[in-house]
């Protein structure tokens, strides 16, 4: 790969375009109270009219020091406190630190507890693309898909629920593999919401796809070349749609992904409606995937042998998966003691949320807002 | 004491408006009539906007104040009413209490001359639809002004985007409004009419409802004026003056309670004016449908029964849900108020029957019902299409509806001139 | 039907219209100005409707106070404000001032003193009804010519507007 600041430097992030005529630059605060910035995202706008000339992002207003506690706390306390990251895609966040922990325990978690957490994890993704798909019409404008979405995710939820009788911030992983058995039943209601939801995405996209209004409101908006997006760490369904086939699950198979067949949807032109027909296939995939998962779920224990008292060997180790929303990554520090000597997480929304100012400059105050829905965000993830 | 009752009645027998008969007593009257007619109308609309929406999206809408939410609308204006009335400290006082009112003023004004029926309208303007255009025009004004006035960087953005929006949008619907002038004057003294019953009249006289009329140009029209008159009252998918997921909510951002309610009021009772606009131009106003194919005296007295029925399906409407209601002791207040609803609907049903009711009331019911038709659709669009951005309005107001409408103006007058002087001459 | 052309009504509105001409040069806010002048504006049609011209009356407020005021508003929005409220308001040129101001009142005075066989005893008997009509046949008839004057020389300005605002067409 070319060295990646060669690649920054024709962003051309430094000058701004003149405003027209001599009329009055405006500053704009966007947030961190607003209808569309997703949670607490601060956004300071400088508009000539309706124009783009410039952004920034202000973050932090949902810090909570996730990273720090993670140094106070045992491998094992720390796990629920990552669902409350990117608290719409909990599972996934639970999925990245268990397999690191146990990436540093030198365990691995028997096949039964694999297939479930890709079940789950699987799940997870629809879940999280359908609060992405609600919302982000619904700061397009469209304010129906929103209600069809949260009415199909509910079912995912009672999933959870039952399973592990939390729905959001579900702490459904122990590292090693699972805490609980399946209940009775779960591999039929997976395979009847599978059958439930096969239909409901083409009901999303009948009332998206070849709408016009849509297809004006997002193609050639927010577009960002895949050079950009390897230049600025962007990774996902964003790097995806604009051409870049990575994605982790084949990339850097983890969990028993390679078990499993699916195909990469990619974009071509890197705007929002790439963007957004790459998270519509990926549902897609997701049912193709938990279709096969729960077909060939094996018997078995689903838990390793971990000690009851984790002291990995002193040592570090990177680990990421494919969340959702892209690389999420965990950087654990181990001392040889109790607790993890530093935790750093690699959040995809985070890193993605970099590339707004790239994205957005030159286009018009309504585009920021149909790009950050693009980006799909999480603030609880961003600030941690 | 006699004089005054002999002035009263000297009205009745007339065949005009009371504007036009010069008669102050009724024309006051119709006032108040429109009046509170259209305040019910907003909150009808409030009601059935939330709960149609609600039903599109598998929700249930308001359930919880009166039986089915009925008595939400009711509720709301309460504690729009009884809410603190802010003003940001930096906002220009003066300018900033009086938007509201304009736009209110703007809204109500426009009623005066919408023809309800042949005798049903305040009065009757020899510019009437002029009139209308005029007076709702300034209602931009209002908006402009609320916008300016808050001081503050959202508000001003909406308040740039509705103005430059109603005013693209005004040229398209102008030039669409006139070709339905046009039509007009296809009579033998070849003589159009601005007047709002006039326009009824002429359709009544060429035995066709503009719409149709030389098909499909009419159409044509009428489709441009129906997308601009949504883009005029600010309504998805052209609310971009209000998108609360860009500008939280536009022009008024900064208002609250009564002076907000005010805002809201106005949308809706414009929404109804322009409405009426279109029901006037190329719907046949206050005529009844099928008036060719199905004529004659029973047709006529068939028709007459409508409204009296619509009345009756709401009062069974009612009773059906007062029956499915749940038998819970907490309920029982609200099934009793919804059959005693139904009851009501069900007496003013009864009371339509009247002949004497039926003949002068369904000029108004159809007019209201073909208004109820713009509403719903107003509604659907609201839950069924995203939100245009900016320039793509503009593109759209400039270069499709202008174009179009220029060429349906000139298609129409040389259509009409050649009827006139080679078909029929 | 009674005349509406009282005096009181033409008093009234008279009124109206020279307190809003009056605001509109001496508010210091131009958003102030601009309002005032809507009035003005808004008066006159009155003036126009009270002198059985209900078409003209009309025209005035859909192309004066709904379509070309909004446009003046927008741009003084766009201007700072606060930069044009300091600023000084009223240039020094008294003399000019002065002599246009004697000469406009010197008109005025002449009007009303020697003018009366300038107009007509009565108001002219036209028919409300047909007012649009006599417009249009006036307008397509007889001024056809200058009327195509004001239209070319408003396609002149559109077209100078484009030229000064886009940089390359």
């Amino acid at each position: 790969m070319t060295d990646p600041n060669s690649s920054l430097s024709n962003l051309d992030l430094e000058t701004p375009e003149k405003p027209f005529l001599d009329a009055n630059e405006l500053v704009i605060n966007m947030g961190p109270q607003h209808p569309a910035t997703h949670g607490v995202l601060r956004v300071i706008l400088r508009l000539d009219g309706e124009k783009v000339l410039g952004l920034e992002c202000v973050i932090g207003y949902l810090h909570r020091g996730v990273e720090k506690i993670g140094e106070h706390r045992t491998y094992t306390m720390f796990n629920p406190y990552v669902d409350r990251m990117d608290y719409v895609a909990a599972v996934s966040n639970g999925l990245g630190y268990c397999e690191t922990v146990e990436k540093l325990l030198n365990v691995e978690a028997p096949p039964r507890a694999q297939h479930v957490r890709v079940i789950l994890t699987e799940l997870n993704r629809i879940a999280s693309h359908q609060l992405w798909l609600g919302t982000h019409a619904l700061d397009i404008g469209a304010i129906t898909p929103l209600f069809y979405t949260f009415r199909d995710r509910e079912e995912i939820l009672k999933i959870y629920e039952k399973y592990c009788g939390a729905r959001l911030t579900t702490h459904a992983f122990r590292i090693g593999g699972l805490q609980y058995e399946t209940y009775t039943g779960f591999e039929q209601e997976v395979k009847n919401f599978l059958q439930f939801f096969r239909p409901k995405i083409d009901e999303y996209e009948e009332l998206l796809t070849t709408n016009r209004i849509w297809v004006e409101r997002t193609k050639n908006v927010g577009i960002i070349s895949g050079k950009d997006c390897i230049a600025l760490g962007v990774t996902g369904p964003v790097l995806r749609a604009s051409g870049v086939k990575w994605d982790l699950r084949k990339a850097q198979p983890y969990a028993n992904y390679k078990n499993f067949d699916f195909d990469i949807p990619i974009g071509e032109n890197g705007d929002t409606y790439d963007r957004y027909l790459v998270r519509m296939a990926e549902m897609r995939q997701s049912v193709r995937i938990i279709q096969q998962a729960v077909e060939a779920l094996p018997e078995g224990p689903i838990m390793a042998k971990v000690p009851k008292v984790m002291k990995p060997a002193a040592g570090e180790v990177y680990h990421s998966i494919e969340a959702p929303k892209g690389e999420l990554g965990y950087f654990i520090v181990s001392d040889g003691s109790t607790q993890p000597y530093r935790v750093r997480v690699r959040p995809p929304s985070f890193v993605n949320l970099q590339a707004l100012d790239v994205m957005c400059r030159g286009q018009l105050v309504a585009d920021v807002i149909a790009v950050i829905g693009t980006l799909d965000i999480v603030l609880g993830e961003v600030d941690r | 004491m006699r004089a005054i009752i002999q002035y009263i009645q000297s009205y009745l027998g007339s065949d005009q408006t009371p504007g036009a008969a010069g008669n102050m007593f009724w024309a006051l009257v119709y006032i108040m009539v429109v009046f509170a007619g259209l305040s019910v109308a907003v909150i009808a609309m409030n009601w059935l906007e939330r709960k149609i929406l609600a039903h599109m999206q598998v929700r249930l809408g308001p359930m919880r104040v009166g039986p089915h939410g009925l008595l939400q609308p009711i509720a709301d204006a309460i504690k729009l009413l009884l809410k603190e009335d802010i003003m940001p400290s930096e906002a220009d006082g003066f300018v900033f209490w009086m938007a509201p009112f304009i736009v209110v003023l703007a809204a109500f004004t426009v009623f005066v001359v919408v023809p309800f029926g042949p005798t049903h309208a305040i009065t009757d303007m020899n510019i009437g639809i002029l009139f209308m255009l005029g007076v709702s025009s300034l209602s931009v004004l209002g908006i402009v002004m609320a916008g300016w006035a808050s001081n503050s960087h959202y508000p001003l953005i909406g308040a740039l985007r509705s103005s430059a929006q109603m005013v693209s949008y005004e040229v398209a619907m102008g030039l669409a409004v006139v070709s339905a002038i046009l039509m007009t004057s296809l009579n033998a003294e070849g003589t159009g009419t601005l007047s709002m019953i006039g326009i009824v009249q002429a359709q009544q006289a060429q035995g066709e409802w503009f719409i149709f009329k030389f098909f499909p140009l009419g159409l044509i029209a009428f489709f441009i004026f129906a997308v601009a008159m949504v883009a005029e009252t600010n309504r998805a998918p052209f609310d971009l003056a209000e998108a609360e997921s860009e500008l939280t909510a536009g022009f008024h951002t900064e208002y609250s309670g009564f002076r907000w309610s005010l805002f809201f009021l106005a949308e809706y009772s414009a929404m109804i004016a322009v409405s009426s606009i279109a029901v006037t131009l190329w719907l046949g106003g206050w005529l009844r449908p099928f008036p060719n194919f199905l004529s004659g005296a029973t047709w006529d007295r068939a028709f007459s029964l409508f409204p009296g029925v619509v009345f009756l399906l709401f009062a069974a409407m009612c009773f059906y849900n007062a029956v499915r209601m749940p038998k819970h002791p907490l309920f029982r207040i609200q099934t009793i108020g919804l059959a005693g609803f139904g009851v009501v609907l069900g007496l003013i049903g009864l009371v339509l029957f009247v002949p004497a009711v039926s003949l002068r009331v369904q000029d108004i019911f159809w007019f209201s019902a073909k208004i109820a038709g713009f509403m719903y659709l107003y509604i659907w669009y609201r839950g069924t299409f995203p939100r245009y951005r900016f320039d793509q309005l503009m593109q759209m107001g400039w270069k499709v509806l202008l174009p179009l409408g220029l060429g349906v103006l000139i298609l129409t007058a040389t259509v009409a001139l050649l009827q006139q002087r080679i078909w029929h001459p | 039907m009674a005349p509406v052309a009282t005096p009181f009504f033409f008093y009234l509105f008279a009124a109206i219209m020279v307190i809003g001409g009056v605001m509109v040069i001496t508010r210091k806010n131009p958003v102030h100005s601009a309002l005032a002048l809507i009035v003005a504006l808004l008066a006159q049609a009155s003036i126009y409707l009270m002198l059985y011209a209900p078409f003209v009356a009309g025209v005035q407020i859909i192309l004066y106070a709904g379509g070309i005021m909004v446009l003046f508003l927008f741009v003084i929005m766009l201007v700072s404000i606060d930069r044009s409220i300091r600023e000084r308001q009223f240039n020094s040129q008294w003399v000019v001032g002065l002599i246009a101001a004697t000469a406009l009142g010197g008109l005025l005075i002449a009007v009303y003193t020697k003018g009366t066989n300038i107009f007509p005893e009565h108001a002219l008997s036209v028919v409300e009804n047909d007012n649009t009509q006599q417009v249009a046949t006036m307008l397509y008839g007889q001024y056809m010519f200058p009327f195509e004057i004001a239209s070319l020389l408003l396609l002149v300005a559109i077209i100078g507007a484009v030229v000064m605002a886009k940089k390359r067409i």
